[in-house]
């Protein structure tokens, strides 16, 4: 489905302003009589709070206010959830334990914020926090997964009986029939390290009430506006049109900046409208580390169950999630490692338990991947062991068991972070595999490459493996779209931008309807004084909910041009033709009325207008899908080991995908090639590591690794299928957490080839040079 | 109240005279007291390169640096580059190769890349991979920035 810019590799509309350093983002936002605010956090990471002594902050010059827990008195409240508990999932159990926004009586993470400063710069605010006397009681702290849901374990609430979050089932068919059945059973325990964000721009609110209008402006580099707009007008006791949020250009998302009620944005609208004074608020890296949002962290029991031949029988997964020190956005991360174990392989039965623990750490929530990572990369490595079990070829048992076309679409009997039953749509998950082998010439490695480098010493290896995306998920997201008197087209949404390339697909799918260039495509993103209605940018559902929208706007847009052109131009509807800018008479391009005028037309200063017609050329459309849209894809990675460095050059990596129809090319691969980044990352760089006391000690880019251009392969070698999604008139699946899926597992599986002296056991998603070598010296030599 | 310093700085051939508190770091004086909001704080302690500015023609980052050091230099930031109707070689390279995608690190990138191609007028791509391991870009997987610096030095070598 190609038009003549609607497919195309369109360039991006937003670049010029940001390559010019133009853009404005949330820190470049300057209001007169601006204060600054800076929070003191505390360095315990579970202790009883005994006092905190202001006094001398307060008289520190510069120093505007200084509040604590108490000084907030009834406006102090915990929560809301952000997202609801499982209940559609049957005899689920939950905790909730939503944030504070400041912590009181009980400080539980380290980097819990306990006080806020706000003065007339950052640096005295800064200065005041060091001012504060913060006497505490240290507690032990509650931090290894496995422990922490035992009875004993310290609580990390005292109102709990224990650290449970949450306990959640969900099984079809019958695994423990199953395994009777079985030739061949395996089981693993496996570790799914913590992961940041780590979005290149921090976290940044800037807040200022008008006492004169009654309006609240804030400027928030958010991935949710509209829920953020909704809790602010909340709490303040407001109607939602007195708050109006904007999203500036935003510095990366990743997950962690859909988080609202948290510190920000509970304070600092109530301190705007005390003190009557706006307020800038921008997050700093150590901050970002310690008190955003992370993910993953998960430790897995699993079990699979084989005939000899390898088709698998049935799986069992009990898995720990660390929820981290309150639960606020519900078990979005955790309900999808659960979709994902069994979402792309035949499973007939199968049972997995979810035991949501509560620790002395950050609070967990989705970081691109979102859960998915954690159980392609389980379910990968358990093909892995079952292959090695049943001396198989992994690409072969891989190829047994992937899901069939025919077979969609499929009901998995999972219930997911939607809370309805997932639907596998559409896909060819075999051919995925099948190009990737192809690609990376799997025979020629194994029967050629290989062996030769094996003789000269080398220790190449090779790792294929298959994944889904669970993308698309509701409930919804809308748009307007509206012609402007001078022709050009305005879009307005409530869907919120971090880079992903918003303001150039969506104004594709408008130009393809409207016939107008792109550039003459206006997008807004994320403003909800220009549309109030949205969910937020979240599960790789932008492309896919937003655009689904924004075409079904721009169509009824469509038909009121031609409506409203056959009325001029004096023909039948079916006589007009949309021409570049313009709609004119087919066959008669000299007869047109332009796009501008016509706008013009649709919007009558005097005169009688018929009753039922709506002003102007605009429509405004939601779209909401029954369930998410599903992508699929195989990744091959070649890796070269050091044996005595373990140093690991990535020697290939392809990656195969089909995210349905593809609205832009080049932005597409930019997307996987991001994924992917992140994933490599994931899989032998990036790692938030906690201590016994609940310190974190990768709380900078020192210590945490990002991947840099030398980590990167010299090319990702990208394959696309298109089978598009059934659920939407596009034909659309989400692909923005796709590239960080696969690096984990098919690493995990090329490094234990290329050692082939040993029988290493890889069970950890990221790995480094010292810990290959530990596995290396726990293996036993061949 | 701190001991204010008087500089003199020229920043995008603009000479500017403020008077500073001493710890003032580069890049905050360059954002909030000069409002040039073009150069982007990531880490503020010299990691991700986001800030990078030249100094006196040298790639720096402006976070690990005071204002009152900057007394008497030359500063350019991405501003002195081009304008949106009127791109550098490179900013252009990097629109037509998508070698941006949320633009946050990108003038670290860019001022990064400037001096990199006066000395290396036709790098080869492990050049380029070595010249951009310091800036780090969460959102592009380095490959179409490679890309770009490549687009660009061969724009900039042939004169167009």
């Amino acid at each position: 489905m190609t038009g003549k810019y609607f497919g195309q590799p369109v360039l991006r509309l937003e670049d010029k302003h940001l390559l010019t350093g133009r853009a404005k983002f949330c820190d470049d936002i300057v209001i007169p009589g601006m204060l600054h605010a800076a929070f003191l956090r505390s360095d315990y990471a579970h202790a009883i709070i005994k006092n905190i002594d202001v006094t001398e902050a307060r008289k520190h010059p510069g120093v505007v206010a200084v509040y604590t827990a108490e000084d907030m008195g009834d406006y102090w409240k915990i929560g809301p959830l952000q997202v609801p508990p499982p209940f559609a999932i049957k005899d689920a159990q939950f905790n909730a334990r939503p944030l504070p926004p400041i912590a009181k009586d009980k400080v539980r993470f380290s980097g819990e914020p306990i006080a806020i400063v706000i003065a007339e710069s950052r640096y005295i605010a800064e200065d005041a926090c060091e001012d504060i006397i913060f006497d505490a009681e240290p507690l032990p702290a509650v931090i290894d997964l496995e422990k922490a849901w035992e009875d004993t374990s310290v609580l990390v609430h005292d109102d709990l009986p224990s650290n449970m979050a949450a306990l959640v089932k969900q099984e079809a068919g019958d695994y423990e029939a199953a395994k009777k059945q079985a030739d061949v059973v395996v089981s693993k325990r496996f570790v799914a390290d913590h992961v940041a964000g780590a979005a290149m721009e921090n976290r940044g609110f800037v807040v200022n009430w008008d006492e004169r209008t009654q309006e609240m402006t804030v400027w928030a580099g958010t991935q949710a506006p509209l829920p953020l707009r909704s809790a602010i007008a909340g709490r303040m006791g407001l109607v939602e049109n007195q708050v109006r949020v904007i999203t500036p250009y935003i510095g990366g998302g990743f997950g962690p900046k859909v988080m609202t009620s948290q510190a920000d944005d509970v304070l600092l609208p109530w301190i705007s409208m005390k003190l009557n004074r706006p307020i800038k608020w921008i997050e700093d890296r150590r901050e970002n580390f310690l008190a955003t949002t992370s993910e993953r962290d998960q430790v897995h029991h699993c079990e699979m169950a084989l005939k000899k031949d390898g088709t698998i029988l049935g799986f069992k997964d009990v898995f720990y999630h660390n929820t981290g020190a309150y639960d606020p956005y519900g078990m979005t991360v955790p309900l999808n490692t659960q979709t994902h174990t069994v979402s792309n392989y035949r499973v007939p039965n199968f049972y997995t338990e979810i035991r949501m623990v509560f620790t002395n750490e950050m609070v967990v929530t989705p970081v691109r991947g979102a859960g998915r990572s954690e159980g392609v990369f389980v379910m990968e490595r358990m093909m892995d062991l079952a292959a090695k079990e049943l001396k198989m070829d992994p690409v072969e048992i891989r190829l047994k068991n992937l899901l069939k076309k025919e077979e969609f679409p499929l009901n998995t009997g999972v219930i997911g972070q939607d809370f309805v039953v997932g639907v596998l749509d559409s896909g060819d998950y075999k051919n995925n595999l099948e190009k990737c082998i192809q690609m990376v010439d799997y025979e020629k490695f194994r029967k050629e490459i290989q062996p030769k480098a094996r003789k000269e010493g080398k220790h190449l290896g090779i790792g294929v493996v298959a994944f889904t995306e669970g993308t698309a998920v509701g409930p919804y997201e809308g748009a307007r779209v509206t012609v402007g008197n001078n022709g050009k087209v305005s879009v307005s949404t409530g869907y919120s931008t971090q880079g992903q390339g918003h303001f150039t697909v969506f104004a594709q799918i408008v130009a393809e309807q409207l016939n107008v260039k792109v550039e003459d495509v206006r997008v807004i993103t994320g403003d909800t004084g220009h549309f109030h209605w949205g969910a937020g940018t979240f599960a790789s559902r932008g492309a896919t909910i937003a655009g689904s929208a924004i075409h079904a706007a721009a169509v009824l847009v469509r038909e009121k041009i031609f409506a409203t052109a056959a009325k001029f131009l004096e023909v039948p509807e079916d006589q007009v033709d949309l021409c570049e800018g313009s709609a004119c008479v087919k066959g008669h391009p000299e007869k047109f009325i332009s796009l501008g005028d016509l706008a013009g037309k649709a919007n009558p200063m005097r005169g009688a207008v018929e009753a039922d017609v709506k002003p102007g050329l605009e429509a405004t459309a939601y779209y909401a899908p029954p369930h998410g849209a599903t992508g699929s894809g195989a990744c091959a990675m070649i890796v070269d080991v050091d044996p005595e460095t373990f140093k690991v050059k990535i020697e290939r990596f392809v990656l195969v995908h089909d995210c349905g129809t593809v609205i832009n090319p080049l932005l597409l691969e930019g997307q996987i090639q991001g994924g992917v980044s992140m994933g490599i990352g994931n899989a032998f760089y990036e790692k938030m590591v906690y201590d016994e006391n609940g310190q974190l000690m990768t709380a900078s880019f020192m210590d945490y690794l990002m991947p840099q251009a030398t980590d990167m392969p010299r090319k990702m070698e990208i394959g696309h299928n298109v089978h598009p999604s059934p659920l939407n008139t596009l034909g659309l699946k989400g692909v923005g957490e796709a590239g960080a899926l696969p690096p984990s597992p098919a690493f995990c599986q090329a490094v234990e080839d290329a050692l082939y002296e040993y029988e290493l056991d890889l069970t950890e998603s990221n790995l480094n040079p010292s810990m290959l070598y530990e596995f290396r010296n726990k293996a036993i030599k061949r | 109240m701190a001991q204010l310093i008087p500089i003199k700085v020229t920043v995008n051939d603009t000479v500017y005279e403020r008077q500073v508190e001493p710890r003032l770091l580069l890049s905050d004086f360059i954002r909030h007291e000069l409002g040039l909001f073009g150069t982007h704080v990531g880490c503020e302690h010299g990691m991700c390169g986001a800030c990078t500015i030249l100094f006196d023609g040298e790639p720096v980052r402006s976070c690990l640096i005071f204002a009152v050091q900057a007394n008497g230099h030359q500063i350019k930031t991405v501003e002195s580059l081009g304008s949106p109707d009127h791109m550098h070689p490179l900013q252009e390279a990097f629109h037509e190769k998508h070698g941006l995608q949320c633009g946050f690190c990108t003038p670290g990138i860019l001022m990064t890349v400037v001096p990199f191609l006066e000395e290396h007028p036709h790098p080869t791509e492990d050049e380029i991979r070595e010249a951009i391991d310091g800036n780090i870009c969460r959102c592009t997987g380095y490959e179409k920035i490679i890309e770009s610096v490549q687009a660009a030095s061969e724009k900039m070598s042939s004169g167009k």
